[in-house]
């Protein structure tokens, strides 16, 4: 029994860091209908940009909330930056083109930032600096429950409640669902479209860089290739929820951890990475717009 | 316009390095190469395996060279890939001509280089990879380290004759060559002497979560863990076991060996066990005075695999010495004729199926300094 407590609670914490990179791809699929290739290596980029900061300020080995704050934002600027020149240079160009160049662009970003990367900081891993002390905080039955995983579901949690906010309840959020249904109607409202699109990349790119973070504060191992497979998770559980469905993302990305956790704890680790992509394939052959999504889903 | 820049660059980059690809050949130099992962998930391996070749080939040099002819080595990177490992290799013998081949630490990228060496007939040592099928791949494969099998049965004998261990776990990487073999006969041996495996667990190498492995692990009551793994695992793994609680030894094999194992694991790794090539805090002469070298040389301490690099170096240069001529035959019988060489990491014999016969110590994690505990030898 304890050891069942222990595997939900790997699955939550592991399956929150899915939810919160899925956030950034539902983010811009929903506006755009452009899945962003390229967020799992601005992803990676957070980790270094946090990482050098950190450096710079002499803060890696001082864990605490201070440093988290200066962390969590320095990622989040970083990636915010890179999400917003990205945009510039590489999609807005393509803005009417085939959808097909621009996906096939995003490939090509990711793979320009995953080898400049390795050019520039290395290919080595580096070890992210300590950001919260990792203590236990209460127990169920027998189970401890650390710092780490509390702090990384809460922030999961309280990054959906607010971005629904922002979407639902503000005007940009109205300029970006009106974007996302249609982009020259919105413009002839008095919506300027491209200032959207770079707002939405931005925070888009900013919960990517909050995911760099915590997955740096739980395995504080970095290198230019970390992006690609949790990228690809995030991804599938995206697709899981619904692909532009915010609360989708989440309930995804914790199905993912979960289901993850359950196949390495009950049956082999082996499998563990067969079974995220075979999620991907039985729902888009039995269910396509995914579980929390409709086939006419209102994007964003 | 970023598009037609960064193909600029790129056109630029490929022209450079065909221009440096192209070496003119010097009738008074030997060339030597090595294939290493210098960047990469292992790259410590390569980098420490590379400083322990090139102070061997710059104290060789400096003492008049082989047969009056001076040592150039060429280090290629294969970036922990076996098929990167199989292309620098082909270069380095196609382009660069190479008279000999030293590398890799990883088995699985020796595995990939060993066919093409044979084929080429180029000797080929390997100074650190331990698995068995490594220098079966031809007879012009040789290598100046023990073997996995022996590995894990110093573990097993360390585990149940001086930790006193009887339900041991263990925690191996079903994509890597290296520590399937030494888990094997790990748990051979350690159930022979009478001990029990109480949990057989796996993970992929590259992994960052293990706490689904370890849970299980943990709730089977084990002694100890045993995860023949590489550092870059091993560092995330001791964290998630001390999350979980478990506060039993985990043990692994050389592996471990590396400085980032310490910063990526911080505190938690303390107090493990390994099984290594050499310690640091060796006595004997040739091992005090090779460290003394290097310290002058890197200004650091030398970690296990460039004693291992060193002592490979030391060996193919002998060897060279000895053969009537530098062709791959003359090396390779002469290799092979090689008979109490005194290296940095024990006294070295190649047997008849081109390993080495020698002892291996196991030392116990402090920091990023390992204690010698004691040695096991075969």
């Amino acid at each position: 029994m304890n050891d069942f407590i222990q595997h939900i609670l790997n699955g939550l914490s592991l399956g929150s860091i899915y939810a919160l990179i899925a956030l950034g791809y539902t983010m811009v699929y929903g506006i755009l209908q452009l899945i962003n290739f390229a967020h799992s290596d601005v992803y990676m980029m957070g980790a270094f940009g946090s990482y050098y900061v950190a450096m710079y300020l002499g803060i890696d080995r001082q864990p605490g909330l201070s440093t988290l704050a200066i962390l969590l934002g320095s990622a989040m600027l970083v990636c915010a930056l890179i999400g917003l020149t990205i945009e510039r240079l590489a999609y807005r160009p393509l803005r009417n083109a085939p959808k097909l160049n621009i996906l096939i662009t995003a490939i090509g970003v990711s793979l320009f930032l995953q080898y400049f990367a390795q050019a520039v900081f290395g290919a080595d891993p580096k070890v992210f600096p300590q950001v919260l002390h990792n203590e236990t905080l209460f127990n169920i039955a027998a189970v401890e429950v650390k710092t780490l995983d509390v702090a990384v579901f809460a922030v999961t949690i309280i990054t959906m409640v607010v971005l629904n906010f922002v979407i639902y309840r503000t005007k940009m959020g109205q300029a970006m669902r009106a974007v996302a249904q249609n982009m020259r109607v919105a413009a002839l409202m008095g919506v300027n479209p491209n200032r959207v699109i770079s707002i939405t990349f931005m925070v888009g790119s900013a919960l990517a860089g909050v995911g760099s973070v915590l997955v740096g504060m739980k395995y504080p191992k970095i290198d230019p290739l970390m992006g690609t497979m949790i990228g690809l998770k995030a991804f599938v559980a995206a697709v899981l929820g619904g692909i532009g469905n915010l609360p989708g993302a989440v309930l995804g990305g914790l199905l993912m951890g979960f289901s993850e956790e359950m196949v390495v704890a009950y049956w082999s680790s082996t499998y563990r990475d067969a079974l995220a992509f075979g999620i991907l394939i039985v729902i888009l052959i039995f269910k396509p717009a995914g579980l929390m999504g409709r086939s006419t889903t209102e994007k964003v | 316009m970023i598009t037609r820049r960064s193909l600029g660059f790129v056109v630029l980059s490929a022209t450079l390095a065909l221009a440096t690809g192209c070496t003119k050949r010097n009738k008074n130099e030997i060339v030597i190469g090595h294939f290493g992962s210098m960047t990469g998930a292992e790259a410590t391996f390569g980098k420490s395996t590379d400083e322990g070749i090139r102070l061997a080939v710059e104290e060789t040099n400096a003492a008049g060279g082989i047969k009056g002819k001076q040592i150039r080595l060429i280090t290629m990177d294969n970036q922990g890939k076996a098929e990167e490992a199989a292309a620098v290799a082909t270069r380095l013998i196609e382009q660069e001509k190479v008279t000999a081949l030293l590398g890799e630490v990883a088995s699985s990228r020796s595995l990939a280089v060993a066919p093409i060496a044979q084929k080429k007939k180029v000797p080929m040592i390997t100074p650190s990879s331990t698995n068995p099928r490594v220098t079966e791949m031809g007879d012009y494969i040789f290598r100046t380290c023990f073997i996995d099998p022996f590995q894990g049965l110093v573990m097993a004998k360390f585990a149940y004759e001086n930790l006193k261990l009887r339900k041991v776990a263990v925690l191996r990487a079903v994509n890597s060559d290296y520590s399937m073999g030494l888990s094997k006969v790990f748990v051979e041996k350690f159930t022979e002497m009478g001990g029990q495996i109480v949990a057989d667990t796996s993970y992929q190498s590259q992994d960052v979560d293990f706490k689904a492995q370890l849970t299980q692990i943990k709730s089977a009551g084990p002694e100890g863990i045993f995860i023949p793994g590489y550092y870059t695992e091993i560092g995330l793994i001791a964290r998630q076991a001390a999350e979980l609680g478990l506060k039993i030894p985990l043990m692994g094999g050389d592996g471990w060996d590396s400085p980032k194992l310490f910063e990526i694991g911080q505190e938690t790794i303390n107090g493990n066990y390994f099984s290594n090539h050499y310690s640091n805090e060796s006595s004997d002469p040739v091992a005090v005075a090779f460290m003394e070298s290097f310290k002058k040389r890197f200004n650091k301490s030398p970690d296990g695999l460039s004693a291992a690099g060193y002592d490979a170096a030391k060996v193919l240069f002998a060897a060279m010495e000895k053969a009537p001529d530098l062709s791959g035959p003359a090396i390779r019988d002469a290799i092979a004729a090689t008979k109490d060489y005194p290296g940095v990491t024990g006294t070295i014999t190649i047997n008849q199926q081109r390993n080495a016969v020698k002892s291996a110590v196991v030392v116990q994690v402090q920091g990023t300094t390992n204690k010698y505990i004691t040695t096991i030898n075969p």
